[in-house]
């Protein structure tokens, strides 16, 4: 019995005792000297476990009575948050080192959070949830703040925390209200409690559940520490923050209104509608007036949500495929895109001034091409895989009866298109002025460039990542 | 040749590849490599495209040299061509060679501009081949990128003004079209145009429902087939441009460079009118019924509105894109008249209007390139200096009025004729546009080219070398034997323009009956 437990929670073992044993290991020998060595250690470790998740995984297991969940659902969006995490940590490795912030429990605290997230993607119970969701939060909150001595980064560390501390707080509330009517725990337990006739406690504690994901997700209205905090952050960790824990995120709201609250569909239908218009326009308008890039990605990362929360809105197999897929390919342009970021500096110094990508495809033609790409690709517009993910989403909210929804979506769409096009103005018509440097880093060259043409090489069959996206949906809608 | 479409699509987009990949520098000689790169592969483009032409059968209404393969959820990688495309597709390899050969001025950024203009040959011509529904609005949408860069680095003063808006305006109309698709294919369950795959279930001979209902206490008739009409007309009107939302043209063809220009007048602004024979009316016969009124009357507005607002111009870019716009209402006109001399007329017009107003296009750019300006006061007695310039210049300009001879004349008489069927008062206020055309072509003519030289600047200027000769001669030659010869044209497109009335009309009779029933049983 516990073997058979522990044999399907073997990569989530395999990654927690590396870290502990890399902790104590650079502890007690080379500390931040060893941070380079770990950051690359680490990377591959993650990428070896999902490759590893991806060979062996098949059919659905569970371990300790249903708390732990390892379904096609889980695998699909492990693979994901481990491979654009071990990208993520190689991207920001150069970066780090230059600065004199590469600490050794960088690496360390993020093969944590992708543990915390692992748990959370795989969770059948509130219990278990709760636990991912803090380990994923916690090890955030440090790395948030990791450049102590900067005003900005410890601010957004700690804006990060006490907003995120109150998320939770809800949480647990609706999680609390939620086992009070339904008596269990279980996910399987309350989908029979709230499938037909729910109780309207049952009810509350949905919203207050739902309420707490938002924040993690940052959808409309609990987005306000994300603006703030993606700015704050050394870039590499911002970088880490659109990446990985949305994929995380979102892939835990869907099991957690799936699995749990399947049964009553209709009513977190409005509320998830709600968000995601919401998202939709106030991530398209609001960036619109940003002048540094990393806020405008923060901007662009709310309307994003809301484009993934409108297939999870359909509350259809269909839906939750569409919002798989579209996940998938945020997370390849998000990698891309902070790639170019990182990669913007002056005289060695980091710059984020949308303004100072004036001329800068004079200076670096092939840089500035693939990432008129990744725009164009975030904006939505065709032939980019980018569009493909809209317009995904968009058939499911359509056959899930929310037509408005997408023509909302599309109007926001064409807003949000606004102030992509405004960088790709800067790289391509400004005048002449002193261009940015671009870093000689092999690794960001090498990301960005295979972000973009997956953008453009993806349209032909998306590399079967569709038909995953279908196993994967269908595992987990019952 | 099975793949002869797919060929013809992208031996552009290779080039720009081996160009974007194998070119480096800005020197003289990669300048010009760029330059004879485009100008090879445009010219590859059109000598392949002519076996497209000579593969054609006329007399066959379906599509052909279908390419058929599966692609993403149900979607599909489907290219074919019937009499309605295949000569757009013509009218794309042949400007483009030409619109090439008019930027060999282009100093700034060679190689960029050519990419730029190559990938957009492959997107023009996937619009026209594209027979799926998602695939075509891939191709439609694509095109805007390249435009809108072309725009904003090769353009006039305000350039990022205009590519702003021609982006943002272009888009919006789109994106109303992509929510109607995805309705037709949740409703259809398939994205053909045509029959495909073994279902043989296709958007052409599936019926939308058009049964009336009500939103928010507004009746619709037509129900959900005038809503799809709607939402296409929202993306085709504002390519094609129809008045009220052509504003964002005059902006564009102003900023952008010459042969953005061209581009943009000969075959970006026929994909609007090419969506209206391909998807409104055969796919949303009742909603177009519905609606036809209104697209009438927006039409004959855009004739004669434009028309007075093209002679108040001072800039010839600008007066030439008001005359596009008026041009483009005979389309619509045309279309919307609904019988065989109007939809003839309207795509003869199209075609013809392509010759034309990149001709026209040309002409402002040749003096464009000597002085810098598109004012017309800054012009006049050119005829002096420019004596080849002249006659070809006053050429086109007879061709945009639509002087007998010319294929301009041809394509309005036709949708006059077929309007005049159809609807007398509005063909009645439609034909005042002709006078009005006359009126502006000729003044704009007198003003530039006419009188004596008397402007300084303009002392030295000197006439058309022989590159510019070349690149007139096949437009002369193309206006001059579809005015003669009108029948090559008609030959081609007759068949199937008869085939898509004969399903409309059937369509039509059908929903009357419909509602018929369903009025006695109440």
């Amino acid at each position: 019995m516990i073997q058979a437990d522990l044999n399907v929670i073997l990569p989530e073992i395999v990654i927690s005792v590396y870290a502990m044993a890399a902790l104590l290991f650079t502890v007690y020998t080379g500390k931040d000297k060893m941070a380079g060595m770990l950051v690359w250690l680490t990377a591959g470790l993650l990428t070896i476990m999902a490759l590893w998740i991806l060979a062996t995984g098949n059919g659905n297991r569970e371990a300790f009575g249903g708390m732990f969940i390892d379904d096609g659902f889980a695998r699909f969006a492990k693979v994901i948050i481990l491979l654009s995490a071990a990208a993520v940590l190689v991207m920001g490795q150069e970066y780090l080192d230059r600065r004199g912030i590469l600490k050794f429990e960088y690496p360390i605290l993020i093969a944590l959070s992708v543990v915390g997230m692992m748990m959370m993607i795989s969770a059948g119970d509130l219990m278990a949830l709760y636990m991912g969701l803090e380990l994923q939060s916690l090890a955030l909150y440090v790395v948030a703040a990791m450049r102590r001595d900067s005003a900005r980064s410890t601010e957004a560390g700690l804006k990060y925390f006490v907003l995120g501390a109150l998320s939770s707080g809800l949480l647990l509330y609706g999680a609390s209200l939620t086992y009070g009517y339904a008596g269990t725990t279980l996910f399987s337990g309350i989908y029979q409690a709230a499938s037909g006739h729910a109780p309207l406690g049952l009810l509350f504690g949905l919203v207050f559940v739902l309420s707490g994901l938002a924040f993690k997700i940052s959808a409309v209205p609990f987005h306000m520490w994300t603006p703030d905090v993606y700015e704050g952050s050394p870039t590499p960790v911002t970088a880490f923050f659109a990446t990985a824990p949305k994929m995380a995120a979102m892939g835990l709201l869907a099991r957690v209104m799936h699995d749990a609250f399947g049964g009553v569909t209709a009513d977190w239908q409005q509320i998830m509608a709600l968000l995601s218009v919401l998202s939709m326009f106030l991530g398209a308008v609001a960036a619109i007036g940003q002048t540094d890039i990393k806020r405008l990605m923060a901007y662009s990362s709310i309307a994003h949500m809301g484009f993934a929360l409108m297939g999870l809105a359909s509350g259809t197999v269909f839906g939750v495929q569409a919002m798989l897929i579209y996940m998938a390919i945020y997370v390849t342009m998000n990698v891309g895109t902070f790639a170019f970021i990182l990669s913007m500096q002056r005289e060695g110094q980091p710059v984020t001034d949308i303004a100072s990508l004036n001329n800068y495809s004079q200076a670096h033609p092939a840089r500035a091409l693939a990432m008129t790409v990744l725009l164009f690709s975030l904006a939505g517009v065709p032939p980019f895989l980018g569009f493909f993910g809209k317009f995904y989403v968009l058939r499911a909210a359509y056959e899930g009866g929310l037509a408005w929804l997408a023509i909302a979506g599309v109007i926001a769409s064409v807003i949000g298109a606004y102030y992509y096009l405004r960088i790709v103005y800067y790289m391509y018509f400004g005048d002449d002025r002193e261009p940015l440097q671009a870093g000689k880093s092999p690794v960001l060259w090498s990301l960005l460039m295979v972000s973009s043409v997956i953008m453009l090489a993806g349209i032909i069959n998306m590399f079967g990542v569709e038909t995953m996206a279908e196993v994967a949906a269908a595992t987990l809608v019952n | 040749m099975d793949n002869l479409l797919s060929l013809v699509t992208f031996i552009p987009s290779v080039a720009a590849l081996i160009l974007m990949i194998f070119l480096r520098g800005e020197d003289v000689f990669a300048q010009s490599a760029a330059k004879w790169v485009a100008l090879i592969a445009t010219g590859m483009t059109f000598i392949a495209s002519l076996f497209i032409l000579s593969a054609f059968d006329p007399s066959n209404t379906d599509f052909q040299l279908v390419e058929d393969g599966q692609w993403l959820l149900g979607l599909r990688y489907r290219m074919g061509v019937d009499g309605i495309s295949v000569l757009f597709v013509m009218l794309t390899t042949f400007m483009m060679p030409l619109t090439i050969l008019a930027s060999w001025n282009v100093t700034q950024r060679v190689k960029e501009y050519m990419i730029a203009f190559l990938l957009l040959e492959t997107l023009m011509l996937g619009v026209f081949m594209a027979l799926d529904l998602v695939l075509f609005y891939l191709f439609f949408e694509a095109g805007l990128i390249p435009m809108f860069l072309i725009i904003g680095i090769w353009g006039g003063k305000d350039r990022v003004y205009a590519s702003f808006k021609f982006f943002l305006y272009t888009f919006l109309g789109s994106v109303l079209m992509l929510v109607a698709m995805v309705a037709m294919f949740a409703d259809a369950g398939t994205t053909c145009i045509g029959a495909c795959g073994d279902s043989g279930t296709a958007l052409l001979n599936h019926s939308f429902s058009s049964e009336s209902f009500s939103i928010l206490g507004i009746h619709i008739p037509g129900g959900m087939q005038t809503l799809l009409f709607l939402a296409f007309f929202a993306s085709f009107a504002v390519k094609l441009p129809m008045w009220p939302v052509h504003t964002w043209l005059p902006d564009a063809h102003v900023q952008a460079p010459t042969a953005g220009s061209v581009v943009l007048a000969a075959i970006l602004l026929k994909m609007g009118g090419y969506g209206f024979l391909r998807f409104s009316l055969p796919m949303f016969p009742i909603g177009s019924e519905v609606l036809t009124p209104l697209v009438l009357w927006l039409s004959v507005i855009a004739i004669v509105y434009t028309s007075l607002v093209a002679l108040a111009q001072e800039d010839m870019k600008k007066l030439i894109a008001y005359s596009s716009v008026a041009h483009m209402g005979y389309v619509t006109m045309g279309i919307f008249a609904a019988n065989q001399q109007g939809i003839d007329g309207a795509i003869f017009q199209m075609l013809s209007h392509g010759f034309i107003s990149g001709a026209m296009f040309l002409c402002v750019g040749v003096v464009y390139d000597r002085m810098h300006t598109r004012e017309i006061d800054a012009y006049g007695g050119l005829v002096n200096r420019m004596p080849v310039y002249a006659l070809i210049f006053m050429f086109f300009t007879m061709a945009n009025i639509g002087l007998p001879g010319t294929s301009g004349f041809v394509g309005e008489f036709l949708t006059l004729v077929g309007i005049f069927k159809a609807n007398t008062w509005v063909a009645a206020v439609a034909t005042t546009g002709v006078i009005l055309s006359a009126a502006y072509g000729l003044w704009l003519y007198r003003r530039v080219v006419l009188g004596d030289l008397i402007k300084e600047s303009l002392k030295s200027i000197t006439d058309m070398g022989p590159r510019e000769r070349f690149i007139f001669a096949p437009l002369v030659a193309m206006t001059l034997l579809l005015g003669v010869y009108p029948s090559l044209v008609t030959n081609i497109i007759g068949p199937s323009v008869e085939a898509l009335i004969s399903n409309y009309d059937a369509a039509l009779a059908d929903g009357h009956a419909a509602s018929q029933i369903a009025e006695s049983t109440n």
